[in-house]
């Protein structure tokens, strides 16, 4: 079957449902989602949105910029930061207009709460910039941005999971999605689409991310000959749920909470004398792998706790001298943190038994967020080379775009803010793309190249069981290309993930079904990541420097003279090759990085 | 320990009617009913179908009953309820594939009571004012993630499927009673109709499904209240 919109947005969490408000203000749109719209993972984001208000206290859009400068180690382009920092303010203003249920201060205005490499750039103490609703405010961006979608009567086709881009004469022109309920192939052709797929947490074997994090947008994208930028920067998020890699919000450090070992010591004190636990989540994950190489993982195990018992929290609090805004001493009661963190209080009491108001949560890093991804400018557009040359028609946004304004790690609060100021912001210039653009006729039978790739899946010899592939993979990447990294692991890994690889062409799946068959889509999905591993991995290998979340043990420096620019990974029939752009730098000279 | 799962199973290309299969696996007691289907369908059986995505409860897909009450397959843990587990499909919806059923009714119902912020009046530049205790007044029911265990519980909706549904509800009772609405009258006004509140007769199934903890019941009282006294306290 065969449909036609003006835009086409593949994805339906924050980034996508903001660019179809904005999109289909002027242009014919559809939002096309592999899942119900209210199902994404924006929904599970917890502590909050950035933006410098200053509800609570001085704050200034600069201070903001240069955080995220400085959190991004430096490879985050200046022009596009400084650009999201400023919309922040007016952005999330817009969203309290949407009806957004924000958690409110006494005086009636938008709560915030401090978070880690957030800062009053004077005092370099840690600023409350984090907007929030309770520990859900991404479930309220989803359902609040969902609501305005219903009303402006945005069309939507649900369960409807794209498996390929339409390009013809280097323009993209639509896609080809099938409808999971009756295994029908659509084809939707457009003027301009808009890749909105989130992330691909699901390389790794601990991760917070949803089973739907696949990377299908970045893999699409690839395999028309659009690369990949900067994949070896992945966020490990401090605080998982031990085992379950569940994420445990930084909000909770924002309140108070702090990170101990197993002597019982408040260990961050050691590694960022001046935030302490509210460091960089880069900075944290890698103290919380040191302390447990050192042995002092809780009982000598890979984990460590997170305290935000009130009296522990309060003994701190008095330690730092930490005050409120109104110069009182900071105090944390059970009934703040019952008000404050009800979500993550009901995880560990449901999936560990541990009551956080009495006892510690046992917790270790969790791969969390895909800093590198599809190559935009700060309009949304795609970038195909080193050169920056756009692809007419193409727009991503969200996590699955890399702007790139989170560099080399991302300070919490930034993603629920890119999803929102670029997902407006492309939607906005999709919709004025496609008013000025006709439809470029479609060749016949765009669909062919993915009907033959889905058959593949059903022809293989069957000697292989994507189960097994997905978890050998999840395993060698948590292992190999994780927190730390060394060349000879990197090297394994990017060996190993080529294996499964071609392994991968001997599966066959079960399902020979046309209704849901979630035999095939899983088999797909896999595919997508496998392809995302390799270029993760061959990127990682080949950035001899640390830098962000790269944190190699063979080259612990940063090395500005060589390494401060972004990596570019094109998929080729012989593997992935690289290449190279530089980082956009307006004001801020790289320095050393100190919390 | 090995546990039995008992899952409810229909293929509608070839299946005339539903049946139950058995499978027998090594579970741990903290592992959640979810972990089990996916072993299942990864280890034993690839063709097994349920919805699933984010894994800890707030993305609302796995809703299922779960030795017969509705459930999030995330959200229960092995500890929780044994060793032999029947795993079906909500009830009161039509089922397209083994623990998929068709969930557009249900967001039917969800978009007839306007489930979404009104207020015409010019924004000022910064936030609209709101203070702590107006926030307070309908955050219970901001938590809905529309995962549909409460509709599927009610008794009144078994019997007839037009009712509009206690989740419907709940969205609309968050902005009814959001001080910067402007909506509320509407609203109660479309949920007065034959088909809307007056269904409900406080059964508390919603209540005990909610994997949320809403007080739902509590909620559709006081919508009850301002119909009848035309007041939204």
């Amino acid at each position: 079957m065969e449909h036609q919109y003006e835009v086409v947005i593949v994805g339906a969490g924050g980034a996508g449902l903001r660019a179809a408000l904005e999109a289909s203000k002027g242009a014919r749109t559809a939002v096309l989602s592999k899942l119900y719209p209210i199902r994404s993972h924006t929904g599970a984001a917890q502590g909050g949105v950035g933006a410098a208000l200053g509800s609570e206290e001085e704050d200034r859009p600069e201070w903001h910029t240069f955080d995220t400068v400085k959190g991004s180690d430096y490879l985050g382009d200046q022009d596009a930061i400084e650009f999201m920092c400023k919309q922040a303010v007016h952005t999330v203003y817009d969203l309290e207009h949407m009806g957004l249920p924000f958690n409110r201060t006494p005086q009636g205005k938008i709560a915030q709460r401090p978070f880690g490499g957030h800062t009053n750039n004077e005092t370099k103490k840690p600023v409350r910039r984090a907007c929030y609703a309770a520990d859900r405010t991404g479930h309220m961006i989803l359902q609040t941005l969902y609501q305005q979608c219903i009303k402006e009567k945005v069309t939507f086709f649900d369960e409807f999971q794209v498996l390929d881009l339409i390009v013809q004469d280097g323009q993209a022109c639509g896609v080809v999605a099938v409808e999971l309920l009756t295994g029908e192939l659509h084809v939707f052709h457009a003027k301009a689409v808009i890749f909105a797929t989130g992330g691909w947490g699901r390389v790794w074997e601990i991760t917070s991310n949803a089973h739907s994090f696949t990377a299908d947008g970045c893999a699409i994208a690839m395999r028309h000959g659009i690369p990949a930028e900067d994949m070896e920067f992945f966020q490990f998020h401090p605080t998982g749920i031990y085992r379950m890699g569940i994420l445990i919000t930084e909000g909770v450090r924002g309140e108070g909470g702090v990170l101990i070992n197993d002597e019982g010591e408040r260990f961050m004190e050691r590694y960022a004398p001046t935030v302490k636990d509210l460091a960089s989540r880069d900075v944290v994950s890698r103290a919380m792998y040191l302390e447990m190489r050192a042995g002092r993982g809780i009982g000598g195990k890979r984990y460590l706790y997170l305290d935000v018992r009130p009296e522990t929290v309060n003994k701190y609090a008095q330690r730092d001298g930490r005050t409120n805004p109104d110069g009182s001493p900071y105090q944390l009661s059970a009934d703040d943190v019952l008000e404050k963190l009800p979500d993550i209080i009901d995880f560990c009491r449901t999936y560990m038994h541990v009551d956080p108001l009495t006892q510690p949560m046992p917790v270790q890093p969790t791969a969390h967020y895909a800093m590198g991804g599809i190559p935009t400018d700060m309009h949304g557009h795609v970038l195909i080379d080193e050169k920056n040359t756009v692809m007419p028609g193409l727009y991503a946004a969200g996590e699955c775009a890399c702007v790139s304004v989170h560099g080399a790690n991302r300070l919490g609060t930034n993603s629920l803010l890119d999803i929102i100021v670029f997902g407006k912001e492309s939607g906005k210039q999709a919709a004025a793309y496609a008013a000025g653009s006709d439809y470029v006729p479609l060749s016949k039978n765009p669909e062919a190249a993915v009907r033959r790739r889905l058959e593949k899946l059903h022809s293989g010899e069957g000697l292989e069981h994507p189960a097994t592939l997905r978890r050998e993979m999840q395993e060698v990447m948590f292992q190999d290309v994780g927190v730390f990294r060394t060349e000879a692991g990197m090297q394994q890994a990017l060996e190993k993930v080529r294996e499964l690889k071609q392994r991968f062409s001997l599966i066959r799946v079960e399902d020979s079904g046309k209704v849901f068959n979630t035999d095939a889509m899983e088999a797909w999905e896999l595919g997508c990541l496998l392809d995302i591993a390799e270029a993760t991995a061959a990127s990682a290998l080949a950035r001899k420097e640390s830098r962000g979340a790269h944190a190699r043990e063979d080259y612990p420096e940063r090395d500005d003279d060589n390494w401060m620019k972004h990596s570019l990974a094109f998929l080729e029939p012989g593997g992935i090759s690289l290449r190279y752009k530089p980082v956009k730098v307006t004001h801020f000279k790289p320095m050393k990085r100190v919390y | 320990m090995q546990v039995t799962l008992r899952i409810y199973r229909y293929n509608p290309e070839t299946d005339k009617k539903p049946h139950y299969e058995k499978y027998t696996l090594e579970a741990e007691a903290t592992d959640r009913i979810l972990d089990l289907l996916n072993q299942v369908k990864w280890y034993q059986d690839g063709t097994l179908a349920y919805r699933r995505s984010c894994a800890h409860g707030v993305c609302g897909s796995d809703a299922m009953r779960i030795n017969g009450v509705n459930r999030l397959a995330c959200k229960v843990l092995v500890q929780d309820v044994g060793k032999k587990i029947t795993v079906e499909p909500l009830l009161g919806m039509a089922v397209i594939k083994d623990l998929i059923v068709d969930m557009e009714p249900f967001f039917e119902q969800y978009r007839s009571v306007m489930p979404y912020f009104v207020n015409d009046e010019p924004p000022p530049e910064g936030e609209r004012l709101q203070s702590q205790e107006q926030r307070a007044r309908f955050d219970d029911t901001t938590k809905c993630i529309l995962c549909a265990a409460c509709t599927t519980a009610c008794p009144s909706f078994w019997a007839s499927e037009e009712y509009v549904g206690p989740a419907a509800m709940v969205q609309a009772h968050r902005f009814i009673y959001d001080s910067r609405d402007r909506a509320a009258a509407e609203r109660l006004q479309i949920l007065n109709d034959r088909t809307g509140i007056w269904r409900c007769h406080d059964i508390f199934n919603c209540t005990d499904a909610c994997p949320r903890d809403i007080e739902i019941t509590k909620a559709l009282g006081e919508l009850k209240m301002a119909i009848t006294t035309g007041k939204v306290e």
